[in-house]
């Protein structure tokens, strides 16, 4: 009987743990697995088309390394000071919080306009995404992550908003801790297409 | 106030994300400066530089997404195991099947 108390004990207190807050992390996780398998579809159409690149030019002729080591450096550093600002969200400092998310937000808006400049030269070049499958595919895939990262920026905006206006509680440092699996995944996403786009292009 | 901390210790420190920081600057620029030089084959090439992308992405698991076998974090890293499985075969199987096709019609 006692182990048995105990044991229900125990669950009650398991429960208390997985608030409500913490399931809601676990399924953003389930989402950004679904999110995963988004881009690897469009990884998989890049693989098949980049050969097929028709009368346009190849990734080699267009891809310039020295800019996207920029863009990379621009989105590592947003991921370490994201990590910073949840550091000091736990720790309940406000104003660091909102500090660091600036930082963050000011390198992934670098990271953004970067490759906002580098599409707009490659379309104003005649080098557009209806010239050739590989084109498409490059435009569709790091557009795609692109996309995600506006979306991150967007979100991160909104809660610079929240967290001044309403401080850290609990409902904001869920949806903080969200947005930072958003972000370092994203991070993980340009691993990949920095080393199957460009680095492989480049060769 | 325990519990705050527990919070923190389960969510990486200041020197985790530092030394996750640091590994990712190595792993980023050995690939860069492989391609970059040309010193190396193509064939060492492509296997360095997807080889550095494998542990990066390790490394970003690990010290950003703390992804763990505690039973807390289990979850997260099975679900993660099993996308990376449909992921391999989703990616894997497509480079296969078209560049068979590819190769049949060419012939």
């Amino acid at each position: 009987m006692s182990t048995y108390v105990e044991h229900a004990h125990d669950a009650h207190d398991d429960h208390e743990h997985h608030d409500s807050g913490s399931q809601t992390v676990l399924g953003f996780w389930f989402y950004l697995m679904t999110d995963c398998i988004l881009f690897a579809t469009a990884f998989a159409a890049y693989a098949v088309l980049y050969r097929n690149v028709a009368t346009g030019v190849s990734g080699k002729e267009i891809f310039e390394l020295p800019y996207v080591m920029g863009e990379t450096a621009a989105l590592l550093l947003s991921s370490i000071t994201y990590g910073f600002a949840m550091i000091a969200g736990y720790k309940g400092n406000k104003s660091a919080v909102l500090g660091w998310l600036a930082v963050t937000f000011a390198c992934g808006a670098v990271f953004i306009g970067m490759e906002v400049n580098e599409f707009h030269h490659l379309i104003a070049e005649g080098h557009g995404p209806n010239v050739s499958a590989f084109l498409s595919s490059f435009f569709g895939l790091v557009g795609l992550h692109g996309l995600h990262v506006t979306a991150g920026l967007l979100w991160m905006a909104v809660m610079m908003f929240e967290v001044a206006k309403t401080g850290l509680t609990g409902r904001a440092m869920t949806r903080l801790s969200c947005l930072s699996l958003f972000w370092h995944f994203l991070d993980i996403v340009w691993i990949c297409v920095f080393t199957v786009v460009y680095l492989k292009g480049a060769m | 106030m325990s519990q705050a901390h527990e919070h923190a210790a389960d969510h990486g420190s200041v020197k985790s994300y530092l030394t996750g920081f640091v590994l990712a600057v190595i792993l980023t620029a050995i690939p860069f400066w492989m391609v970059m030089s040309g010193n190396f084959t193509k064939q060492a090439t492509v296997i360095g530089i997807f080889g550095f992308a494998v542990v990066q992405i390790i490394v970003h698991l690990k010290y950003f997404l703390h992804l763990n076998f505690t039973k807390e974090g289990k979850l997260n890293s099975f679900s993660f195991l099993f996308t990376a499985m449909i992921i391999v075969m989703l990616v894997g199987l497509s480079v296969w099947i078209i560049s068979t096709a590819d190769a049949l019609m060419l012939r």
